[in-house]
């Protein structure tokens, strides 16, 4: 009998891409990958920068009466640092991390709109040239909130003012098509089997930041025209003596601004949600509750805009509502707070430097949350507003609530992005001169601002104790400032001599970690089918049960009891 | 070296300072401090029991040999008490807030000692637009606003359209046991007054009018200045606040009324003499 050999199915499962290369590559690249790497790399070098101006307002500040800079040059390094820090870092950090993991984690090929997605970051990149270029004639002087009238022409004739309206629209407009972007592709481009209920944390966080941005910038965006226009066109929105209102810009500026402080702390509660159970070998506690309160943040904070405006000539009724509205606020974000602290309570903990970074980030934050409500009662907000217990508040929100975050992503997904991990001692160090940097910096200014020291000043006199004040916080934020130079290092070493990382190095719980460090152009060879919000440690969980191993391996999965997790819901 | 130890040693007595708004002038910045403390007392027990929990927790279920991470995804009825908890603590701060408003924004009588407010002097002031003390009577003084000086203006014009009102410029003097109240504007951008011994800040934004109220029972000296951001003079921005006896107040007063008389002949002159020099009309009255 003849024996018959059928010939061997060959199937490609897709056309393999070959990886692109050369600095043109990058120009005119659509992955996500690579535009969420340009994202990052930019908007680090604009921290940089920020960082840069605020140690010059701190070395200006570190004596009383001091005469480093001029009240002109004082002026414009703190409008460049706040509009730096918020436009062209936090903000876009975000974007950039969701760029490269939202598609990953949720199984995508890329996002929905590749060529949109690469616009959105030219545009942040014209938005920062258009800024920085204003360096070389006459930088912007009236603050990151730019009230009118001092925004006007009559008072601010420069063109550092026109430059900064031009960064309002280019970053918007460059944030607004990536939050659509995001938008549609979490709403269209899951892995089978990843519900809404099923749906990282993180992921969800970037969709409630890109709801968020879809609703506060277009707000933002008619303010910014109406200055412009009331500046170069005769037009009077802002100006009191043809019937216009200052306390319009207010209003406007503000309904954008409170959004824009969950914009940009929301996803750095999504990182922070990713990353704890990973470390505590735990899932995180109170799934729902995590991501209804993330919305619920976000409904709340479209309607408390109006307690940056408790000093301004408004009605008592709106007082009391935008009192108890930033109340209300409060119990989303603890509930939050408490859940953190619930998913590490008797898990395992690994203290690696991504998980002292989201320890550091709950401590830290913990800190602006409470001053929050603080500011929230408006009679004491009287004594407190525009203090430096404000930028103590502020800074403790966004240092923690953002920067921490955003480190402990550098940390956590080093190793995904290039395929080495970053240095642990390093890590450590520069998270232990970040954490009491801040400390140093800015608890202190809570102190300032009861003393009665208005922020935005250029010096002050020695009254009190306000020179050893300002001192102690002079000396933290170069601590700080050495801390972030650390991790610097810390790439810059691992780049070279890191460890090779692999797929997994931290048996991790979401998807971006089922491929290749780094990811090939196509993500995905196989996307795996998805039975809960944990899907690599169901796979982990599914090749220990089906190759027999019961449990004693090296994994940090292997700790884990049989059964005891919910795969396969 | 010594520097720091020195300035512990005058810390630790004023610790309760350290950690309180400036208050004690004014019964409305008082109120206010009292509202921050509670609410300051209220903070630091969260704040330590939230701290505390997370030391213990990092510290307590670190990795160790032979430990399981136990598998919780929650507990339902754990994250429905903090929540309430939460939303408890919250309503009684709105409620103590409720209960002390009215002492912290409503102006109560000038004290017996007060100076005398009425027609024969022309210090008073009566208007719906502001809240004002139960007998309708306060000096009603206007804070203005420029960069980079605040100007105050008395009652007291002697001519309809507001002109030859008596007015200072950075420093403030008013009486003692007076309620004296502020009808704060702005001639260019937006300023804010504030003088942390007297209560709270408030806005001058331009086209608006703004109000608020002190009352001073000692004389003192209170300093402050501008708390928004008005332009590169911002920090030397400075306003000063007097509080002397009444009877020192109607006689400085008096004086100063005197002294801008002076100064207005005096300017009338040199208009004249200028328009004797050039030729009339060749200087026009501004």
């Amino acid at each position: 009998m003849a024996t018959y050999a059928p010939p061997i199915p060959e199937i490609t499962a897709h056309r393999a891409e070959r990886e692109a290369t050369g600095w043109t590559s990058w120009i005119t690249t659509t992955d996500h990958k690579r535009i969420g790497i340009m994202y990052m790399v930019l908007t680090f070098v604009f921290f940089l920068l920020g960082g840069t101006e605020a140690l010059m307002i701190r070395l200006q500040l570190g004596a009383p009466n001091n005469t480093l800079v001029t009240p002109e040059i004082y002026n414009q390094l703190f409008t460049m640092h706040g509009t730096t820090m918020i436009f062209l870092f936090v903000v876009p950090m975000m974007a950039g991390l969701a760029n490269y993991f939202l598609p990953l984690m949720i199984g995508a090929r890329d996002m929905a709109f590749p060529r949109l997605n690469a616009l959105s970051f030219w545009l942040l990149l014209a938005g920062g040239i258009v800024f920085y270029a204003s360096l070389f004639w006459h930088p912007p002087e009236a603050g990151w909130t730019s009230y009118p009238p001092l925004s006007d022409a009559l008072y601010s004739p420069s063109g550092g003012q026109d430059a900064w309206i031009y960064l309002i629209h280019l970053t918007g407009l460059s944030s607004l098509l990536g939050a659509i972007n995001f938008y549609v592709t979490v709403a269209n481009m899951r892995a089978r089997g990843m519900s809404w209920g099923r749906l990282p944390l993180f992921v969800w966080a970037i969709l409630t930041y890109s709801v968020l941005l879809i609703f506060a910038l277009p707000v933002i965006a008619a303010a910014v025209t109406m200055l412009l226009t009331d500046r170069h066109f005769g037009t009077h929105f802002f100006d009191p003596t043809e019937g216009g209102s200052p306390l319009l810009w207010q209003n406007l500026f503000w309904f954008f601004g409170h959004p824009e402080v969950y914009i940009m702390v929301l996803p750095g509660f999504g990182i922070v949600s990713e990353i704890l159970p990973v470390f505590a070998r735990k899932p995180i506690f109170g799934y729902k509750a995590i991501a209804a309160s993330t919305v619920a943040i976000a409904f709340l904070g479209f309607l408390t805009w109006a307690h940056h405006m408790f000093t301004t000539p408004i009605p008592e009724a709106i007082l009391v509502f935008v009192m108890l509205s930033s109340f209300l606020i409060a119990i989303p974000t603890g509930v939050k707070m408490l859940n953190w602290i619930a998913t590490l309570w008797r898990g395992t903990i690994e203290f690696t430097t991504p998980l002292l970074f989201c320890a550091g980030f709950i401590a830290l934050f913990l800190i602006g949350g409470i001053s929050g409500v603080f500011l929230a009662i408006f009679p004491v907000d009287w004594q407190l507003n525009e203090t430096y217990f404000v930028v103590a508040h502020i800074h403790f929100v966004l240092v923690g609530g953002a920067v921490f975050p955003i480190f402990a992503a550098i940390y956590y997904w080093f190793p995904k992005i290039t395929g080495r991990m970053l240095g642990e001692g390093l890590g450590k160090l520069s998270f232990t001169l970040m954490f009491v940097g801040v400390l140093a910096t800015f608890l202190i200014q809570h102190v300032m601002g009861l003393d009665g020291m208005p922020r935005r000043i250029y010096e002050y006199d020695n009254v009190g104790h306000l020179a050893l004040y300002n001192l102690i916080s002079t000396v933290g934020s170069f601590i700080l400032a050495a801390g972030v130079l650390v991790t610097i290092i810390n790439v810059w070493r691992s780049l070279k001599v890191g460890v090779t990382a692999g797929p997994d190095p931290w048996k991790a719980n979401t998807l971006e970690w089922f491929t290749s460090s780094p990811p090939p152009v196509n993500n995905f060879d196989v996307v795996p089918l998805v039975r809960s919000f944990e899907p690599m440690k169901d796979i982990r969980n599914e090749v220990q049960r089906r190759s027999g191993d019961s449990g004693a391996g090296a994994s940090g999965t292997a700790t884990v009891p049989a059964g005891a997790t919910q795969v396969g819901l | 070296m010594n520097r720091i130890p020195a300035a512990l040693s005058h810390l630790l007595p004023s610790t309760l300072a350290f950690f309180t708004p400036a208050h004690g002038a004014s019964p409305n910045a008082r109120e206010i401090d009292t509202l921050y403390k509670i609410t300051l007392y209220i903070a630091l027990v969260i704040f330590f029991a939230v701290e505390v929990a997370l030391g213990y927790a990092l510290v307590k279920f670190r990795k160790r040999k032979g430990a399981v991470a136990a598998q919780i995804h929650g507990n339902t009825r754990l994250e429905v008490s903090w929540t309430v908890a939460a939303a408890v603590i919250l309503v009684g701060l709105a409620v103590l807030t409720f209960a002390k408003l009215s002492s912290i924004q409503d102006p109560p009588n000038s004290g017996p000692g007060g100076a005398v407010l009425g027609e024969q002097n022309n210090l008073i002031y009566a208007s719906s637009s502001r809240k004002l003390p139960p007998n309708g009577k306060a000096l009603d003084i206007t804070v203005i606003g420029r960069q980079y000086i605040w100007q105050f203006v008395y009652p007291g014009a002697n001519e309809p359209d507001g002109l030859g009102a008596p007015y200072s410029y950075e420093e403030l003097v008013v009486p003692t046991e007076t309620t004296v109240s502020l009808d704060i504007v702005s001639s260019d951008v937006v300023h804010s007054w504030w003088v942390p011994e007297l209560g709270g800040k408030f806005q001058a934004v331009p086209g608006y009018h703004n109000y608020t109220w002190f009352k001073i029972s000692k004389p003192g000296i209170f300093r402050g200045q501008c708390a928004f951001l008005c332009g590169r003079g911002h920090a030397r921005m400075i306003a000063t606040v007097k509080a002397v006896p009444p009877a020192q107040f109607e006689e400085w007063l008096a004086r100063q009324k005197q002294l801008i008389a002076q100064a207005n002949a005096e300017a009338e002159k040199a208009r004249a003499k200028l328009k004797a020099q050039t030729g009339a009309g060749a200087v026009e009255n501004p």
